[in-house]
């Protein structure tokens, strides 16, 4: 089995007895859902929020309770990533659920959606049942996972939409692959009004995207077939029209470039029930990081030019990018130590969403509390989930980081089976210190 | 084109043709409809044939299969003593267009009284009728109409609630292929009904609340309240992935059973225009329910609703003019 890297501590506390009561001291409380940003205290009862504020356990702390004093660190929710690949059934020899369940909890992240791009695809109810028994199995964070939209992500013919959802999937798509044929998309996006489900799609027309990276004048020089902005805009643009057409909800992930993020503002000005979603390397990086074919920032869609990268970035300023999502993409070194047409397309990114993440705030691009929404209780609500609030009675699923530390990101050290990251040694500022699912802790970082 | 002709018998019913029941008036199907009841109690008798139609010729003109329309046609005709044939042509191997309307020239020349015509594309009938002297009975076009299954309808309904004015009726499954609701939402409506269609959004077809119906998504939220339930054939081509997912899943949230029966008026009368699927859009223990289920009732009562539109129909049209072309249904 993977070896917990001895960094840290991984599920050190294996369980939280049911009513176990623990205060959170000396924190500072962020809730992106409402707003609130004080220091104070939180306590857990089992498996929720008990009571926080600052008046909670000013005077004092009672006899017999655990205390964790958090040294004037952040508490916030645990972290709701809605992009993730387990490759978990089928390519287990990249990740598995619980490696990335690992990964998760060192990232803060307490709540996770797998994409359904497996082996088998998730495209039936054992699949859905498969993944969800798995993960109480490994019993870290909380996995929830798509369906696919056509049968064996094909495109073609619908999944049971309505069945599976029943047994747990929390939203739609086929993943890598947008639904090419515009009346099968049109046919979905109706369908599932049927249960007020969520259609997402990773909006790339597959005829013009079949490039390796972005194309321009850096693909040119390196003599790689590029693949252009116009790939994406054209099929939210496609999109956006059968939104209008079927009044269906759709979600459009990986959003790259400047012309789609115009789009999808103006649909959301009309009305339109749409939402998007980015990985933290569409804001953080160009197209350059793939000079010198470097085959570990190959990723679908490509890097883009400074300039999309820039409206990226402004854009989940602004709220108009609803989402940050990882998109965890593990690969095995065999499948990116190849020729940069060959290599795989990813990047890992459970355990470098939040410091990466949290670059536009110390770049005083955003707030910390907008920040902080994109990754908790805005994609928690996407994909029709209650998690991500700091709120009584919610679920005790919490991150604790400290904002400040300067630090190197190092993909050796990552707990996912993979280690494709373009961002060795890239230095961030930001890191986990502790994260807590249900009341209990499951991942703790050394001092 | 525009103006109804004058009544041009002394009938309540002025219309040459039969093509479809939009546009017909409250007073015309209620006229049909008192004319079909009364050859229930005929049909029921052991000697059930009359002379009416003695002399008169009834083509039935079939382009498409089919074994109860056809034969509850065929019925009708002979119980009032018209000549029946049947036509069963094989569409896959003839031309459209052209060949259709040559084939309705050829019939026409063997002046028969009443074509009766089912045809897989919608229009034909209305195309046909333009073309022959005869009166023409729409047993069926496309996605059209088929105005003579809601009149059946419309009379099982009359004959268990004594009307239909101010029932709720829910027609629920493939609306956006049936011609049946069409039908029945134009005579529902013109008679007072409230109509619904429940379906998953693939199966409805666009604006059809400009039909005059409200449509829902969710089937207990939809038969809530109802005073008929309406179920619809699904073809098994369709719930292959196109318009629907799975036959399971199409069962599961739009199949009728006695769970999701619930949700309407304890009393509620089951409808089905056949032949059935069990367990796709409706549940056995619900089609064979003898307390709620009218199908077989109306089987029974096409036969009589197509005898009152044959007798209607095939009046002796000589000499009173030949441009009604105003059916019901344009």
């Amino acid at each position: 089995m993977n070896p917990v890297p001895p960094l840290a501590k991984v599920g050190a506390k294996a369980t939280a007895k049911a009513s176990e009561v623990v205060a959170y001291v000396n924190a500072r409380l962020l809730d992106p859902a409402s707003g609130l940003d004080c220091r104070g205290a939180l306590v857990t009862e089992g498996p929720r929020i008990a009571e926080l504020g600052p008046e909670v356990l000013a005077d004092g702390t009672p006899e017999g309770l655990s205390v964790v004093d958090c040294e004037g660190h952040c508490l916030a929710p645990g972290l709701v990533d809605m992009r993730v690949h387990l490759r978990e059934p089928g390519e287990e020899h990249k990740e598995t659920i619980q490696t990335a369940s690992w990964a998760a909890a060192a990232g803060g992240v307490t709540t996770l959606v797998a994409l359904p791009n497996t082996e088998p695809v998730i495209d039936d109810v054992a699949g859905v049942e498969f993944v969800a028994r798995r993960a109480r199995d490994v019993k870290l964070v909380k996995v929830f996972t798509y369906g696919s939209v056509t049968r064996g992500a094909e495109g073609k013919e619908l999944t049971e939409l309505g069945l599976l959802s029943e047994y747990g999937a929390v939203a739609f798509t086929d993943g890598l692959t947008a639904v090419a044929d515009a009346n099968v998309m049109r046919r979905a996006l109706s369908y599932a009004r049927t249960f007020d489900l969520v259609i997402a799609q990773q909006p790339q027309e597959p005829a013009l995207a079949q490039g390796v990276m972005n194309e321009g004048q850096l693909a040119t020089r390196l003599g790689l077939a590029g693949s252009p902005a116009a790939a994406e805009v054209i099929m939210v643009e496609r999109d956006l029209r059968l939104v209008e057409l079927t009044g269906g909800r759709y979600h459009a992930a990986n959003i790259s470039t400047q012309a789609a993020i115009a789009r999808i503002a103006e649909a959301k000005a009309r009305g339109l029930r749409v939402t998007c979603d980015t990985a933290p390397h569409y804001f953080t990086l160009n197209e350059n990081a793939v000079g010198d074919y470097r085959t570990f920032a190959k990723v679908s869609p490509p890097l883009r030019s400074e300039s999309d990268r820039r409206a990226v970035a402004e854009a989940v300023a602004d709220g108009t990018i609803d989402s940050i999502a990882s998109d965890h993409s593990p690969h095995d070194q065999d499948s990116k130590r190849l020729p940069f047409h060959l290599a795989d397309f990813g990047i890992v990114g459970l355990e470098s969403l939040l410091p990466l993440s949290l670059e536009l705030v110390h770049k005083g691009e955003m707030a910390l509390l907008d920040l902080l929404a994109c990754l908790t209780f805005r994609p928690a609500e996407i994909c029709g989930l209650t998690a991500g609030r700091l709120a009584q009675g919610c679920a005790a699923d919490l991150v604790l980081f400290d904002l400040e530390r300067p630090w190197r990101l190092d993909p050796d050290a990552f707990r996912s089976k993979s280690k494709n990251s373009p961002f060795d040694d890239h230095p961030v500022q930001g890191r986990v210190l502790r994260t807590i699912v249900d009341g209990r802790t499951i991942y703790q970082a050394d001092a | 084109m525009s103006a109804r002709p004058e009544p041009l018998l002394k009938t309540g019913f002025p219309h040459r043709h039969l093509l479809g029941t939009e546009g017909l008036s409250a007073a015309e199907i209620t006229f049909l409809l008192d004319r079909a009841d009364s050859y229930v109690e005929v049909n029921r008798q052991a000697d059930k044939k009359s002379a009416v139609l003695r002399g008169r010729t009834v083509i039935n003109l079939f382009f498409e299969s089919s074994t109860r329309t056809r034969t509850s046609f065929e019925l009708a005709g002979k119980r009032l003593g018209a000549d029946v044939i049947n036509m069963s042509v094989a569409w896959s191997s003839i031309k459209k267009g052209e060949t259709l309307i040559d084939t309705a020239m050829t019939l026409n020349a063997m002046h028969p009284d009443v074509l009766v015509v089912r045809h897989p594309d919608s229009g034909a009938s209305k195309l046909l009728s333009e073309k022959v002297t005869c009166a023409v009975i729409n047993a069926g076009d496309g996605s059209h109409e088929h105005p003579t299954q809601a009149l059946l309808d419309a009379l099982t309904i009359r004959r268990r609630r004594g009307s239909l004015a101010g029932l709720t009726v829910a027609i629920c499954g493939d609306v956006l292929h049936s011609r049946v609701a069409r039908s029945n939402i134009h005579l529902l409506n013109t008679m007072g009904a409230r109509v619904r269609v429940i379906a998953p959004p693939t199966l409805l077809p666009a604006e059809v609340e400009r039909l005059g119906v409200e449509s829902f998504f969710d089937m207990r939220r939809g038969l809530e309240g109802c005073d008929i339930v309406m179920m619809l054939r699904l073809q098994t081509e369709r719930m292959q992935g196109s318009f629907v997912p799975s036959i399971r899943e199409y069962f599961r949230f739009f199949g009728l059973d006695r769970d999701k029966l619930t949700a309407a008026k304890p009393d509620a009368l089951i409808m089905h225009p056949g032949p059935m699927n069990r367990g796709v859009e409706i549940d056995s223990e619900v089609a064979d329910d003898i307390d709620r289920s009218v199908i077989r009732e109306q089987v029974e009562m096409g036969v009589a609703v197509r005898m009152a539109c044959l007798e209607t129909l095939s009046r002796d049209w000589h000499g009173v003019g030949q441009g009604g072309n105003g059916g019901g249904a344009q």
